[in-house]
Parts: structure tokens; sequence; C-alpha cells
């Protein structure tokens, strides 16, 4: 034995017994320790959120309410977009940055339009994300904003190794920023390229912040955590529309309770052409484009 | 004696693209089918339209009107409408339907609604045009004249917004 040159490969009887102690303590621990948001039993929940508004408070100075608002029973949420109407004017996208505090600089948009050739179809590898003409529609173009698309099979959740995402129960995929350890494997899994990464720490003017925010949603984030669209869920778990849907000059954006059969979003699926982004991935979209023409 | 002022091409048409989607013409909606709507979007000063018709005497034939009301240049189906078609040449502060029923301007929407029948019908369900408020209760629409000049109903061309910031390589 003495010889052995790989003794750790062989271990002794207290080896062992110490690396067994080891292990069930680190168990324990982690079990009594801090618990990602989705475990938090609500009456601890609000204790959480507590603690949440006055670090904003001391670290920011500013009065941002977090609201802890839970899906409501019997709703689940989708979106559907009308690409016979968008425009391309793009101001969805700063409508979302400005409700949901995404960082200027570095930028972050979760909603990203593409340009695309009416002659081609919707073919993402003729996309023209950065076009910039003076004025829009431009001849022989159509647009299609692609943000989160809500899956009801989400491959970025799977994939997390920390737990720190997941699907809510009215359909709203959100993060857990202070789970979020920023590997980013979430980004890698999303077809879609909905996920954003804050490469250093978001800068907002504070004019500019919008405190009313939710603790699954547009509350602050640190450096190094995703983020994503979450449906503004601090405005439509209030029974509020979405912000992009509000801004939308053309009235393409629609948003509603798919278990309603009275809700516009039942009516599109209904009446109208509808299609999912790469719907070959099996990710079942909760956000539909449609042709109202 | 309404009916007789109309160009019947306009009436038949209407009636042609009604039947042919299977779309009841739009009714007198009841009150609880109401919508909530915006007030109407009328040029500064011009409403009510009285304050100057009332002392004018009324000419119904179609002709390109030269003293006032230049400024409008009639863009939609303008072979074969004029104002009077639907303007109410009696009460100048409505419209009027096909029929010769009057429309308050805030109701206007039953006016483009009698060619427009798809557009109607899901403007009514929500689904061409905005809306604002709850997706579980009160919303607000718009009118359709909130976003087509009635006269020129083309949806206008506007500015975008920046484009993003393409991703960035720091030479470091």
């Amino acid at each position: 034995m003495s010889t052995d040159p790989f003794p750790i490969l062989q271990p002794s009887r207290r080896l062992f017994a110490q690396a067994a102690a080891g292990a069930a303590a680190g168990m324990v621990l982690t079990a009594c320790g801090p618990k990602r948001l989705y475990e938090v039993p609500r009456h601890n929940l609000k204790a959480r959120i507590a603690e949440m508004e006055a670090r904003y408070k001391e670290e920011r100075h500013q009065n941002i309410k977090v609201s802890d608002a839970g899906p409501m029973p019997g709703v689940k949420f989708a979106y559907a977009l009308d690409i016979s109407r968008c425009i391309g004017c793009r101001r969805c996208v700063y409508a979302c940055v400005g409700e949901n505090n995404q960082s200027r600089d570095p930028q972050i948009h979760w909603i990203r339009v593409f340009s695309m050739e009416k002659e081609k179809g919707v073919d993402f590898t003729h996309a023209d994300p950065y076009y910039n003409p003076q004025t829009v529609p431009e001849e022989g173009h159509f647009y299609v904003p692609v943000g989160c698309q809500q899956c009801d099979d989400p491959p970025c959740t799977k994939v997390c190794p920390t737990g720190a995402t997941w699907k809510e129960k009215d359909g709203i995929v959100v993060v857990d920023y202070d789970w979020c350890i920023g590997c980013r494997y979430c980004m890698a899994a999303c077809p879609y390229g909905a996920r954003h990464f804050n490469w250093s720490e978001p800068t907002i003017p504070d004019a500019e912040v919008n405190t009313n925010t939710h603790y699954l949603g547009n509350r602050p984030r640190p450096k190094g955590v995703v983020e994503k669209c979450t449906f503004c869920i601090q405005r439509s778990r209030d029974g509020r529309y979405p912000a992009c849907v509000e801004v939308c000059p053309v009235g393409a954006r629609k948003f509603g309770n798919i278990l309603d059969a009275s809700s516009e979003i039942r009516y599109i699926i209904e009446h109208k052409r509808v299609l999912v982004l790469k719907e070959e991935l099996n990710t079942v979209p909760s956000f539909f484009y449609f042709y109202a023409t | 004696m309404r009916r007789r002022a109309l160009p019947s091409v306009f009436v038949l048409s209407g009636l042609v693209l009604l039947a042919a989607d299977g779309i009841k013409p739009p009714s007198a909606p009841a009150g609880a089918e109401r919508l909530e709507v915006g007030p109407p979007p009328f040029s500064d000063g011009i409403f009510p339209c009285s304050a100057c018709h009332a002392s004018q005497p009324t000419n119904r034939t179609r002709r390109q009107l030269e003293a006032m009301h230049t400024e409008i240049v009639l863009q939609h189906d303008e072979t074969h409408r004029w104002c009077l078609d639907c303007h109410d040449a009696d009460n100048r502060d409505v419209l009027h339907l096909a029929s010769g029923e009057r429309v308050p301007f805030e109701e206007s929407y039953r006016v483009c609604g009698q060619c427009h029948g798809e557009k109607y019908r899901d403007w009514r369900a929500g689904v061409h045009g905005r809306r604002t408020g709850s997706w579980n209760g009160a919303k607000s629409y718009l009118l359709c004249a909130n976003c087509h000049n009635p006269h020129e109903p083309h949806f206008k061309a506007i500015a975008p917004k920046p484009a993003p910031k393409p991703p960035a390589r720091s030479m470091k």
C-alpha cells in the first residue's frame, strides 16, 4: 500500500467517512440556506421583496415598488402580431426598453425587428435588423418583430444548471436574477435569440427608471445576469396590456388570455391565418404571427 | 329621397361586399354594445359645422369645392364619391348611412363599416386597430378616423426609431 502512487483512489476508511460527512453537511446547509424565488413560500416572499425594495432604496436612492403578483387562475397568456400591419417603426422596441428598465449602455433590446423582403417571405437568413431608411414601411419589405416566444416547451429553462429560470402557470417564462449565475446556457438554447446578457453594469438614467416593477420582471438587474421579455409581467398580472401593445401605432400587437373564448387572441387563432416561428423545433410558442388581410 | 341622391354604384358595391362576406349590414348598436371610443379628431375650430353652414344655402350638386375646405384632398374612391355621400346635407353636424339614418361623428365607424365590413368586424372584435386598457376589462378603442384620415385613408409612412447598435469588437 505504501508504494501506491495514487492513495486517493483507494481511500482509507477514515478518508471515506470524512468525505461522506462533508457531503451530508453540505446538503443540510443547502436545504436550510437561501431558496430560489419559486420555492419561497408566499408568506416569506413578502419579506424577501421588502428586502429588495430596501436594497434598491439604499443603492439607487429611489422608491422602487416591487410587485409579487402571482399568476391568475384560469389565465394563460398569449400574444399575436399582425405581420400584414407592422410597418417596422420600432416604437415597440423603445417602449419596451423604457417600461422594463433595459440597459441603455450597453444597449439591450428585448424586441428585435427584422426587415424582410416580400419576395422571399419569412426568411431569417435574409433578414436585416439594422434597416434605417427615412421612413417606413419600405417598398417591397415587411417586418417581423421577434422577442421571447414564451414557449410551452421552453428549451431555455431545461438547460439552466441552477434552476434560475422557469415557466410560470400563466405561461410566462421568467428569470430569478438572484440565482442566475450568468453561464448563458439558456441563451445558447433559445432558438429565437430572445435572451440578453448584462455584460456590464446596466445603465439607466435615474429619471427614466420605471419604478413600477415585478420581482420576476423589470426590477433593476445587476451585471452578469440574463434577462428577457416577460409579457410585461408587472402590467399583465395587473390586468393591463403590455407596453408594446399600447404603443403600436398600427395596432398590430394583440394580447390576451388564450383560455378565454371571447378574447381577441382566440378570435385571431380561430379566424385568421396564423403561424409560429420555427414550428419544427416543437417549442410550442405562445406567440403567434398572423395575417389579418 | 336621400337614397336617390346617392350614386347607385356606391350603394350597390356596398351591398355586394356585405353579401359576399356573409355579414349583416351594421345596424344601430344596442346600448350594451356601444363601444367606448375617443372623441372624433376634428380640426381646431371646425365643429360644429352648422356654425357656418346654418347661414348658407344647401347645394347638393356634386362639384369641386372652391370657397372652403380646399385643403381636403379626397383620395377615397373619389371617382364614385363626394362630400354628401357621408356628410348629411340637412344636419351638418352629423353623418349619414346609405339608408339615410343619421349617425353622430362619435359613431362614424358605422359609416365606414358599410363598405369595409370585414375590417369593421375585426375592429369590433379588437383585432383591427389599437386597443389600450385592460386585456380582461375595460378597453379603449379608437375611431377609424383617429388613424385613417377619412378623406385620404391610406396610412402615412413614418420615420422609424433608431436601429439597434451592431455588436462592436473592442480592439484592446
